[in-house]
């Protein structure tokens, strides 16, 4: 039966190493597979994150031979097996052990983003209207599922470590979809300026490469955030005429 | 005495998946101190794999749809097992739970007049599942989560519960584990709410991850409580089957919804051969009129793929058995077909089921608008659980709550699709709201401390033996669960497992783990064992009591449908040595009014 070799990163906060596993493979296998043969067989403590295997829950996030990607969507047929397949954590949150990394400040960064707020239900029995045409927009920005893929990706996390100034094109994602809900009537765009730091994004478009979802995350979320923020606060006839248009 | 971390709550409510979460945001609006805990992140449960819709008679597509027909539905999908007042209150509350979704944000997908559109699914009479593309669990999860962190919630991720602790004979608190340093930590609370899922990982081919180990259903039995319907296992009829590592991945019974057919490989669309006698009336008798019944003319029948998934999959194991089955031991499912009646049909598939067209691309190398998929059963749903009030949704040890599908009742002996996204919302509304209740009566209660202690070492003890790997044990409980109380069960085989179980359960004591504590699987899964084990026992105790075959269990041995057996629950306790009994019990009665509706709609 065919074999292939693994470099897996093992290690905690206080540093670390690869180690390489050889393993059996199969029709059909993905990474994630794999990792599990090794955790059953050579390695019962390795820590790793997964949950659905299918590319819904977004837990199995990972560096596959440098790659951002999900391990369990991840084909080893498509990988180079006569060499050794590393398999690290996402670089751009701090290492738990092995494959985990702790991804918290994600957590903390969402509930910082005003909630949605719906403007007042359009019929008597407390429902609203809306066409498939006017949600097809934010439907595609609801796909996401939090794999933190393009955190990991994003240069103003991963290599100049502005976490306190740059809530990501996963969170600007989050606030485009709140901000085009059709039934929102928050204003989140001042916050997008001054503490979500959208202008720190110079759209390289890495996170759009890696999402697994294919949501067009600078083209469709970030772009149009930063033309209303534009908009609102450096373009004075904008603004004068943002009085006589609703949101 | 070693000291834990210690958290104070009023309402603690374990698992965050649709029901714990929709518990946990009932509870703090009703202003008591709420925790959460979760052996995953915020956002991973189960709940986030659900595909093809929620189930609510808001009438939206088919304004014939009411409260009455989804409960006849339920209460017939489940062979009259269920609990009726969960099926009347559920059927009655979840049009208003859904709505309030989309109050908090979920955007489904609409109707042309703008509303909420809602597609047909097996067992249900009108098109009644809301749903977004077959990624409805997604946005329901992220809605809930979404408006729960501003609620003020403590939410524990990671943390796993071990053991409830009881006081007086009432709940008192949880003792658990964290992951990722391995610490453990003390809960107290005055209402506790299990809201922990099923228990699919007792089984080798599932759609269930590896949280599912029945955690939920064994705290609740070791702490008194009492579990019931517990023979019932939902396996699905369409999981993939190829290639073997994506064995079990669940494909969604929309498929079929949007018109997808079952055929053998005589290419015979074999779901016409056998209707049962109670579903002929409802069933198209031709494909024509399956066909236009999924396109929503309202005048046509039902087609018999969308029977209910118990009879699907019975149907799909005899097809295999019988030797017109698919290359890999299945049979074929083909939504491609439609192109012979849709122009722009790839398209159509493309956007009604998005993540199954993204799942066969990516992992089995199929296009399912050109191909049809090779598809066969999948352990998926449990209807067995812990047994609840219908109205509070309490357990019978006070102060102990369940919702969801760790809880039982709703279901009967087959739940239908759908039914378990909406059942989350509108039980996990109610555990909250009663365990509230409850915590606001109650002072806190004294916890034992010396149970405590004897949990932490005992947990610690894999670290200190050498001995066989806990997935090895796991393996071969899953193996033997599946080949001897899986889709067709028989007397010895399930004495076998009986036997079988106990010689895993020693070999469980003697498991050892490698490494320390920090973020350790083998761990983890050393701890889940004894959970699997018990609820494993329990499913083959209850089976093979049951000598019928009904909705989700099916007997070879006794493959009628015995009226005596329509009358009564199987409820599954400890006993005082320890020993586990099942015994029969009642079924609750049946108001004069519920009787009426189901007549009505026979
Ligand atoms: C692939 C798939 C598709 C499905 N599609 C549909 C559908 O279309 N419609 C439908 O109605 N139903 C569907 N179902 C069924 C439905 O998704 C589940 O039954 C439902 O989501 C269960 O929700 P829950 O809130 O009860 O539990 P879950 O969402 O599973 O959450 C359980 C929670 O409990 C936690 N937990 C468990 N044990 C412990 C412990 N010991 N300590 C601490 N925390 C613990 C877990 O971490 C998790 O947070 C589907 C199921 C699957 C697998
Ligand atoms: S486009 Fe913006 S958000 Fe995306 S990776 Fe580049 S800088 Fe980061
Ligand atoms: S936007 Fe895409 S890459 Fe980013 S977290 Fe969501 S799914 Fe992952
Ligand atoms: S395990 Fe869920 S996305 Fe990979």
């Amino acid at each position: 039966m065919a074999q292939a070799t693994f470099k897996i990163w093992r290690g905690d906060r206080t540093g670390g190493h690869f180690t390489d596993y050889t393993t059996e493979i199969t029709d059909g296998m993905v990474v994630l597979d794999a990792i599990h043969h090794i955790q059953a067989q050579q390695a019962n403590d390795l820590a790793v994150r997964w949950n659905c295997k299918a590319g819904k829950c977004g837990s199995c996030s990972a560096e596959i031979n440098g790659m951002p990607k999900l391990m369990c969507m991840t084909r080893l047929n498509t990988l180079p097996l006569d060499q050794p397949i590393t398999v690290q954590p996402m670089k751009t949150f701090p290492l738990l052990k092995d494959l985990v990394t702790d991804v918290s400040w994600n957590f903390e960064v969402k509930k910082k983003i005003k909630k949605f707020k719906p403007r007042k239900p359009d019929a008597s029995d407390g429902t609203w209207r809306m066409q498939q045409s006017d949600v097809d927009r934010v439907q595609e920005f609801r796909k996401c599922i939090e794999c933190f893929l393009c955190q990991d990706v994003c240069h103003v996390l991963r290599d100049h470590h502005m976490h306190a100034e740059f809530i990501g094109p996963r969170f600007l994602v989050y606030a485009a979809a709140l901000e085009m809900h059709p039934l929102d009537t928050e204003d989140r765009l001042e916050d997008l300026r001054k503490t979500d730091g959208i202008g720190l994004c110079n759209i390289t478009k890495c996170c759009t490469k890696v999402c697994p979802e294919s949501i067009t995350i600078t083209d469709n979320a970030i772009i149009p955030l930063k033309e209303r923020v534009v908009d609102r606060f450096f373009d004075p006839l904008g603004r004068l005429f943002r009085v006589f248009r609703p949101k | 005495m070693p000291e834990y971390q210690t958290f104070e709550h009023d309402v603690l409510i374990i698992g965050a998946g649709g029901a714990g979460l929709r518990a946990a945001i009932e509870a703090s609006a009703a202003g008591v101190k709420v925790g959460v805990i979760t052996k995953s992140l915020l956002g991973k449960a189960h709940t986030v794999m659900a595909e093809g819709g929620i189930a609510a008679a808001m009438g939206n597509v088919d304004d014939r749809d009411n409260w009455r027909v989804h409960f006849a539905d339920t209460m017939r999908g489940g062979q009259y097992l269920n609990n009726p007042r969960m099926a009347e209150l559920h059927a009655k509350e979840a049009p208003d739970r859904v709505r309030e979704l989309e109050a908090w944000g979920a955007v489904f997908d609409r109707t042309a007049d703008g509303r909420i559109l809602q597609r047909n699914f097996g067992g249900h009479k009108y098109p009644r599942l809301a749903h977004v593309g077959d990624r409805t669990g997604l946005e329901m999860i992220r809605t809930l989560q979404d408006h729960g962190i501003h609620q003020g919630i403590d939410v524990h991720m990671e943390c796993t519960v071990v053991t409830l602790l009881k006081s007086g004979g009432r709940m008192a608190g949880a003792f658990c584990y964290e992951r990722e340093r391995g610490r453990y930590k003390l809960f107290r609370a005055k209402a506790i709410v299990l809201a922990t899922g099923g228990i699919g990982r007792a089984f080798k081919i599932t759609s269930n991850s590896w949280e599912y180990t029945g955690d939920g259903h064994s705290l609740a039995y070791h702490a008194g409580a009492t579990l019931m319907d517990m023979e019932f296992v939902q396996f699905h009829p369409t999981g993939m089957i190829w290639p073997p590592s994506v064995r079990g991945l669940l494909v969604t019974e929309g498929v079929r919804g949007e018109g997808g057919i079952l055929v053998n490989n005589q290419g015979k669309r074999f779901m016409f051969d056998d209707i049962p006698a109670n579903y002929k009336s409802q069933t198209a008798d031709n494909p024509e009129e399956g066909w236009r019944y999924t396109q929503g003319d309202k005048s046509a029948r039902r087609p018999p793929e969308l029977l209910t998934r118990d009879h699907v999959a019975r149907c799909i194991m005899r097809e295999v058995r019988e030797g017109r089955g698919s290359p890999h031991g299945g049979v074929f499912l083909d939504i491609a077909w439609i192109k012979e009646k849709l122009p722009n049909a790839a398209e159509i598939i493309k956007k009604k089921l998005p993540s199954m067209y993204h799942q066969f691309k990516q992992l089995g190398d199929i296009d399912i608008t050109k191909e049809p998929m090779e598809i066969g059963p999948t352990t998926h749903y449990m209807m067995g659980g812990v047994r609840v009030d219908g109205d509070t949704q309490m357990s019978d040890v006070p102060g102990l709550f369940a919702a969801g599908e760790c809880a039982a009742g709703l279901h009967g002996a087959n739940r239908l699709g759908g039914n378990s996204l909406s059942d989350l919302v509108v039980f996990g509304q109610r555990a909250g709201e009663y365990a509230a209740k409850f915590a606001k009566k109650h002072s806190p209660a004294d916890i034992d401390m010396s149970q405590v202690d004897a949990t932490a070492r005992q947990a610690l003890e894999p670290f200190e033996r050498t001995g066989e790997s806990p997935y090895q044990v796991q393996h071969d409980l899953q193996d033997m669960m599946q080949d001897k109380v899986g889709i067709v069960r028989l007397e010895n085989e399930m004495e076998q497992a009986l036997d079988g179980i106990l010689k895993l359960r020693e070999r469980a004591k003697h498991v050892a783990v490698p490494g320390n504590r920090e973020y350790n699987p083998g761990w983890h899964t050393a701890l889940d064992l004894p959970n699997l084990l018990t609820v494993s026992e329990a499913i083959t105790r209850a089976a093979l009591l049951r000598k019928e075959s009904r909705g989700a269990h099916f007997r070879d041995d006794y493959p009628a449908k015995d009226e005596t057996y329509g009358t009564f629950n199987l409820i599954v306790r400890e006993g005082k040595d320890g020993e586990m009994t099942v015994t029969r019990e009642p079924l609750p009665p049946l108001s004069d009014e519920l009787k009426k509706v189901i007549e009505e709609m026979k």
